[in-house]
């Protein structure tokens, strides 16, 4: 490893840390890498929470795929489609993945709007779809405005090969941290002071890490924006099937379809989207561009040799999602099933006072625990989040790692454990937030204590939803 | 201000070439047997179909794999969750075992330094992400796979400076060759990072002899902050000798006195070998941890999916069918290779002597109207239009000498390539016809209608093919 040293041997992509990769949090992932709860073999373990995975419905995947052995290239039944798949590599991809992948995106806006097959472009995973867009969109040195908080991962998809920047809208929770016409103006007004051009603005609806949905006067005002500015929209919706209550979710596509009162040019709009959390399919890699600007389609399609989807798993999915009866049973099952768990986190955190903010979307909770701070500085947050991770033993992610405006918030995965884990953990946040009553009182403290639970950030596993560690235990997949 | 990035307007994506193009016509009126028997024949596409039904048999016989189960229990859901970036160990494990099983295991690779990529494309990309900053470039040598262009160059920002390689020595790299390039990237004002090579070479069909392999370890270790890329995707398709020599025998070999090993990598995948370029499954090899490690974050972006790295792991974790697949495989490309050099000397045409990967480069120049790229162009066009066969111009493989052009032999049955050849004898011996008349109107070359005239009436009556 001697000469690597020399700067010049390798890129400056490679030996900088723009992969996001180098932060103080990886305590957090560490922590659960080196003590992993189990129920029986490791029960007093660091329990998962700061992984946003959807793993509430895939006895119901795995029921369908043995009644449908046809959907494999590799069993009896469909090894006759072997070679032909095996062998197509064309990167439009396979016609019918991509209309069934179009009717499952309509189905998951409840069906009020269309997908034209033709706009769907693959990528790998929604972290190489958001790569494409910067790549497609931008040039090296512009800027896109992100609303905080926002996924950590942002700072490396967007940034760290394509050379452009991230320009943060501020957001607070004293509006329930939504997007104002007045935050995106700041944004845009202070990058032009600072020589900065924005190409675009990207918002994540669902929120992650917030949960809810961008409602549709939001969203008619974003259309308002970047239309007025003359900058794209990128609508990350990759949680749009996860929304599992009142009030439903509303895609932009929806509005550029059905709002013809605003002005809107449709070169301007595309959506991210992918498998990984309605689905549950993250290993599956299948991310998906849509846009209605076709120089953008034609680019990122030339773009998507670079990660395509293997045409195994697009056939799979091909067959999967065009089955209309199997997809609207697994959407109402899967949103059931999420309610039922966001219910019982809510319903075992108020008991102890703990608020998040109201949500009904994304896998996560986003907890308020600003009154646990003993000061309400993000060196606090980070200090409150050791002690979680090393005594509650519970990942959780910081809101600091999201980029959040004020210190004391925390994202708290739900849907990627089974009912044990879930009291568990619930029964040591309990533990925790009475010791803590506890000790508040004793050294009189005279603010009005209000009973939050404070997480520890996990900002290492944000920036990168893959364990940055060789011995992961996602490799027990593979033993 | 200009709505789209420089990047998606500009044209360095190389979907211009004549390379795409010739595809593209073959896609408007694909041959086809029975529907469409006057079709245009893909002989572009270095894809490998040789060998599926021995993919097929084995899946037959191992039924648990396909459904997504590991000693008859459901592991779908660990599957459908894994997207570490690492990749399944088993996969990677099993797949380090099958390149050092077709280097003869003459080498072994360590699986905690092999990198998975959504297919060499993307594998050759992110190898230039690391080693290469936007403007610094690396030597090629011509003639090389047209995606270079696009793979190297787009989005990275580096630059390709061509190592010409000539005829006149079987388009072998050269000491000169070599240090010219590198001086012409030195008037360009471009830093070289690096020499890629692809080794097997595509299009030349060719294995790399140890002493051009020396002469690249020698360059680059000389300068100490230069880099050898060897592409060895076409490892598994040397079918007779003098055999396949990685770059990663020679260090061996070596002993690696010279401390270069953490500037060599070597970059694989399974499309061409096993004919699965549908599944994306690429790699990088590097003893260089920081390579490694940077590759690795980099992977993020094109990923293998979980549930193909499961089904090869197993396919590949098979040492009986490896040992099978890799021996049975070279075989038949062996068999079609000479078929396809037999049905071209049938047509008066030679070719450039191969010993691997899935084409023939095949020499043309005797039927140029002139030594010129555009008559190379009006000879291509020809043979796409009128002929009926889609192949690659060498331009497009940025070879300096007109006349040369790939062909592809194992991406179609044995019927089809005869029709091929034959097409090809037609228009040849029709072209001939026109040159005579042409000749007697006192306007033709005589010397190259002598040739031409000799080498059919020698083969005219041979009826077996070579076996």
């Amino acid at each position: 490893m001697m000469s690597d040293n020399q700067p010049q041997l390798l890129s400056k992509i490679a030996t900088g840390n723009g992969h996001g990769e180098d932060s103080p949090y990886f305590d957090g992932w560490k922590a659960y890498e080196d003590d992993p709860f189990h129920p029986t073999k490791n029960p007093n373990g660091v329990i998962q929470m700061g992984l946003a995975e959807n793993q509430l419905a895939s006895d119901l995947v795995q029921h369908w795929l043995a009644n449908n052995p046809g959907a494999s290239i590799c069993t009896p039944e469909g090894v006759r489609d072997f070679k032909a798949i095996a062998n197509f590599q064309d990167y439009h991809g396979l016609p019918e993945f991509r209309n069934a992948v179009a009717k499952f995106m309509g189905r998951t806006r409840g069906n009020r709007v269309k997908f034209d097959p033709e706009r769907i472009v693959m990528s790998g995973g929604a972290t190489g779809a958001h790569e494409v867009t910067a790549f497609c969109l931008a040039d090296p040195g512009d800027a896109f405005l992100v609303p905080t908080p926002y996924y950590a991962g942002f700072d490396r998809d967007l940034r760290w090969r394509t050379g452009v920047q991230l320009v943060p809208v501020i957001c607070e929770s004293s509006n329930d941290f939504k997007l104002t016409r007045k935050a995106l103006e700041e944004a845009y007004e202070k990058a032009k002071e600072d020589n900065i051009r924005v190409k675009g603005l990207l918002i994540t609806t669902p929120s992650n890490p917030l949960g809810t949905i961008m409602d549709r006067q939001t969203l008619r005002t974003v259309l308002g924006f970047v239309n007025e500015k003359r900058i794209h929209l990128v609508s990350d919706e990759i949680y749009a099937g996860t929304v599992f209550c009142h009030p439903g979710f509303t895609s932009i596509a929806e509005v550029i379809e059905e709002d013809k009162d605003i002005e809107c040019d449709r070169d301007l709009i595309h959506i991210v989207y992918s498998l990984s959390k309605d689905m549950g399919f993250p290993g599956f890699r299948v991310g998906i561009i849509y846009s209605y600007n076709d120089a953008v389609v034609n680019c990122a399609r030339k773009m998507s040799s670079f990660g395509l989807v293997s045409t195994q798993t697009q056939y799979l999915m091909a067959s999967m999602l065009s089955d209309d009866e199997f997809v609207t049973g697994f959407l109402e099952e899967s949103a059931k099933r999420l309610a039922k768990r966001y219910g019982v986190f809510c319903r075992g955190l108020g008991q102890v006072g703990i608020k998040c903010l109201a949500s009904n979307g994304g896998l996560f909770l986003w907890m308020d625990l600003r009154g646990l701070l003993k000061k309400a500085t993000f060196e606090a947050e980070m200090e409150l989040w050791r002690v979680i991770i090393h005594q509650v033993k519970i990942n959780i992610s910081p809101g600091s790692s999201f980029h959040c405006s004020e210190p004391g918030w925390f994202r708290v995965c739900y849907a990627n454990m089974d009912d044990r884990a879930v009291e568990v953990s619930l029964a040591r946040m309990r533990t925790f937030v009475h010791q803590n009553t506890e000790a508040k009182k004793k050294s009189c403290c005279h603010r009005k204590l209000r009973l939050s639970f404070s997480s520890r950030r996990l900002d290492e596993f944000l920036v990168s939803p893959h364990s940055p560690f060789p011995q992961s235990p996602l490799v027990k997949a593979s033993t | 201000m200009r709505l789209l990035s420089t990047k998606a307007t500009c044209n360095s994506h190389g979907q211009d070439s004549s390379y795409f193009l010739g595809w593209q016509e073959y896609e408007k009126n694909p041959y086809d047997e029975i529907h469409n028997p006057k079709g245009i024949i893909q002989m572009g596409l270095a894809e490998n179909q040789l060998s599926f039904d021995l993919l097929e048999s084995w899946l037959a016989k191992n039924p648990d794999v396909a459904g997504f189960k590991r000693d008859g229990k459901s592991i779908f859901r660990e599957l459908a969750l894994f997207q570490d970036y690492h990749g399944l160990p088993s996969f990677k494990k099993a797949l380090v075992d099958f390149m050092a099983e077709i280097r003869g295991n003459k080498v072994t690779f360590d699986p905690d330094h092999i990198v998975l990529t959504a297919g060499a494309t993307s594998a050759n990309e992110t190898l230039m992400f690391c080693l290469a900053d936007q403007g610094e470039a690396f030597l090629l040598p011509t003639p090389y796979y047209p995606g270079f262009d696009r793979d190297l160059k787009w989005r990275t920002g580096a630059e390709i400076v061509p190592i010409q390689c000539t005829s006149s020595n079987n388009f072998q790299i050269t000491e000169t060759a070599l240090k010219q390039a590198y001086e012409e990237a030195r008037k360009r004002n471009l830093r070289v990072k690096g020499v890629l090579v692809t080794n097997p070479s595509n299009p030349l069909g060719t294995t790399m002899s140890r002493s051009e392999l020396n002469l690249l370890v020698d360059f680059i270790k000389e300068k100490t902050d230069m880099h050898l890329i060897s592409d060895e995707i076409y490892s598994g398709t040397v079918f007779s000798s003098p055999g396949f020599v990685s770059v990663m025998e020679i260090l061996k070999e070596r002993n690696d006195t010279d401390g270069i090993g953490n500037r060599v990598h070597v970059v694989y995948s399974l499309s061409k070998d096993l004919g699965l370029p549908g599944f994306r499954v690429g790699a990088i090899y590097s003893e260089n941890d920081t390579v490694v490690a940077a590759a690795t974050k980099m992977s993020s972006f094109g990923l293998v999916s979980s549930q193909t790295q499961y089904l090869l792991s197993a396919m590949l974790g098979d040492k009986k069918f490896t040992r099978n697949y890799i021996v049975e495989n070279q075989k038949r490309l062996k068999r079609r290779q000479r078929m396809m050099v037999s049905g071209l000397q049938k047509a008066g045409i030679s070719c450039l002597e191969s010993n691997a990967g899935l084409f023939c480069w095949v020499d043309m120049r005797h039927l140029l109207h002139s030594n010129t790229f555009e008559a190379e162009m009006e000879l291509w066009k020809k043979i796409v239009y009128q002929v009926g066969l889609n192949i690659s111009p060498g331009s497009s493989c940025h070879c300096t000498e007109p006349g040369w052009f790939r062909v592809c032999f194992a991406n179609m049955s044995e019927e089809t390539l005869t029709l091929a050849m034959k097409r090809l004898k037609n228009f040849v011996v029709e072209s001939t016809c026109t040159q005579r008349s042409a000749l007697f109107n006192g306007t033709s070359k005589r010397k190259s209608l002598t040739k031409w005239v000799f080498r059919l009436s020698s083969r005219d009556h041979r009826e077996q093919e070579e076996r």
